[in-house]
């Protein structure tokens, strides 16, 4: 069992070991309810490029369809929370998937996650493995808040080094130095923290295999930042407000300013 | 559905222009105005670093100005500046500029957006803040199209693939060439994830027989399949906007669902992880 699927099942206190590869639980946190999803390993995904935990055609599509449904029934009521929990090692590499449009099976998923944010719903990522490229921008980044493990096999980045050094004709060992100087090029966790993405770095006992106290901690932080949420809705561009991407996405404030200053034409 | 003939005109390919010919072309003639045009050199800081030349734009023009009299903003990303790769400044500068058109459309004044997508996805030396910045993008796409069209242009050497083909999927309408593909992962990168027996990045035929553009629009992924001719292009935008076109195609869950299952995957497919 994955990581993502351990945190699955402890956090919404089932097992389903019938289900597919995308798992979804409705929890009621005291008064608080939520849709809890992640993707995870599928001996017996139809297409075997999303075997291992991928985001796949059918994923990104299933993800849609979960959090639509949980906007169809909060329709006329309080809009549930809805929980990604990520862990996946990227997106599906397969030229089947391609031919499916898996850009769109992935366009997807966002555009469900935000359709949700805009709805009402709090949306809460939990970070648990690894939130790589595409897979997360499907899963996890349309959310309103961010939340990770403080864990060394949490990594967040776009490609795998291997593949990174091929593409820019550098070596692995030139590609981890720079790392160390571009932090937005390394895969740790607090490096991704530091541009300011994440609003919670939780310490646990086992990121693996989450203890009892683990799940407490988790659960409790996921309902503060779902309460936070329904006071203050944020979204992606909220992050660009958070004290380190102050000063760490400097530029990226910058660049929207000049864009604003210049966007009507001087009189 | 029917295909239209494709005629090629001996006017200018679209495809040949820069990003900023590209913008002035799709704008109403006299209207193209520059926003942090080169001369202000916001440019990105990461780069030097890495051993590699920054360009005074960071390869995207943003570009308001008229299309068919009304309002607009283009973005316009050029494919021959490091494969037209997103990383903090040029990420900033279309999601930025997104965000103002959503800012203004909130308010009652619609500027019609149009991207101009000819990119490899997310530019592998700024890594995570291009993904952030994309992401930021997708956001300000779906709430923007509840407001006016957003459009997509696939016509340009590169295709359309990444984050950025994530994009493309949440556009109201795209409009593409025999030039464009589309997709998420590029055939190179397919190759080298999933090894040769996966996908042959040389095999042109294949490739464009599955990512193409004229295959995008046959299965319904695309919706308009135009020559690679800047005044068709300019037409079909301008043809775009007047229809005020509904829902977007990332919408369409059961119907997409249903057409995966009925897809008939090869028995060796993939083969074991």
């Amino acid at each position: 069992m994955s990581r993502g699927l351990r945190w699955h099942a402890a956090l919404s206190a089932t097992t389903d070991a019938t289900a597919g590869s995308v798992r979804v639980a409705d929890v009621d946190w005291s008064g608080e309810r939520a849709r809890i999803i992640t993707v995870g390993p599928n001996r017996s995904a139809r297409f075997p490029r999303a075997r291992g935990g991928q985001v796949g055609i059918e994923e990104g599509w299933a993800i849609a369809s979960e959090v639509r449904d949980a906007i169809e029934q909060d329709r006329h009521g309080t809009p549930r929370a809805i929980v990604p929990i990520v862990d996946a090692p990227g997106q599906a590499f397969g030229v089947h998937e391609e031919a499916l449009a898996l850009h769109l099976s992935l366009a997807a998923a966002a555009d469900a996650y935000a359709s949700a944010r805009l709805a009402g719903h709090p949306v809460v990522a939990l970070i648990v493995g690894k939130a790589i490229s595409g897979a997360f921008l499907a899963h996890g980044l349309q959310a309103g808040a961010l939340i990770a493990l403080d864990d060394g096999a949490v990594e967040v980045h776009v490609m795998s080094q291997a593949s990174v050094a091929r593409v820019t004709r550098r070596s692995e060992e030139e590609v981890a130095a720079l790392a160390r100087v571009v932090p937005s090029t390394a895969r740790d966790i607090h490096s991704f923290a530091s541009l300011g993405a994440i609003d919670h770095l939780l310490a646990v006992d086992s990121a693996d295999s989450p203890t009892a106290r683990d799940v407490q901690t988790a659960k409790t932080c996921v309902i503060d930042a779902i309460r936070e949420l329904r006071a203050r809705p944020r979204g992606p561009r909220e992050r660009l407000g958070s004290s380190e991407a102050q000063r760490t996405r400097a530029l990226s404030l910058h660049v929207r300013k000049l864009l604003e200053e210049q966007w009507d034409a001087p009189a | 559905m029917t295909i239209p003939t494709l005629l090629h005109s001996t006017a200018a390919c679209f495809s040949e222009l820069d990003a900023r010919e590209r913008a002035r072309a799709l704008l109403d003639a006299g209207s193209f105005r520059e926003l942090l045009d080169p001369f202000q050199r916001v440019e990105s800081p990461h780069l030097p670093p890495q051993g590699i030349v920054p360009q005074s734009d960071d390869g995207v023009v943003v570009a308001r100005g008229l299309i068919d009299g009304q309002q607009a903003v283009v973005l316009s990303i050029e494919g021959n500046y490091q494969g037209g790769s997103i990383g903090e400044v040029n990420g900033a500068k279309i999601a930025g500029a997104l965000e103002l058109a959503l800012r203004d459309a909130r308010r009652g004044r619609i500027i019609r957006p149009v991207l101009v997508l000819d990119t490899g996805g997310i530019r592998l030396q700024e890594a995570n803040l291009g993904i952030l910045s994309i992401s930021e993008m997708h956001a300000a796409i779906v709430e923007l199209r509840e407001f006016v069209p957003v459009v997509g242009i696939v016509a340009g050497r590169i295709g359309c693939f990444g984050g950025m083909g994530i994009a493309a999927g949440l556009c109201s309408v795209l409009i593409g060439s025999e030039i464009g593909r589309l997709g998420l992962n590029g055939p190179e990168v397919i190759e080298q994830e999933a090894g040769i027996a996966e996908l042959d990045a040389r095999d042109r035929a294949r490739i464009w027989a599955t990512i193409g553009c004229r295959r995008r629009y046959e299965q319904g992924d695309l919706d308009c399949l135009v020559a690679d001719d800047a005044a068709t292009i300019v037409r079909s935008v301008c043809e775009t906007f007047a229809e005020k076109p509904g829902g977007a195609r990332s919408r369409a869950v059961a119907e997409r669902r249903r057409r995966i299952d009925e897809y008939s995957l090869p028995a060796a497919a993939g083969g074991p992880q």
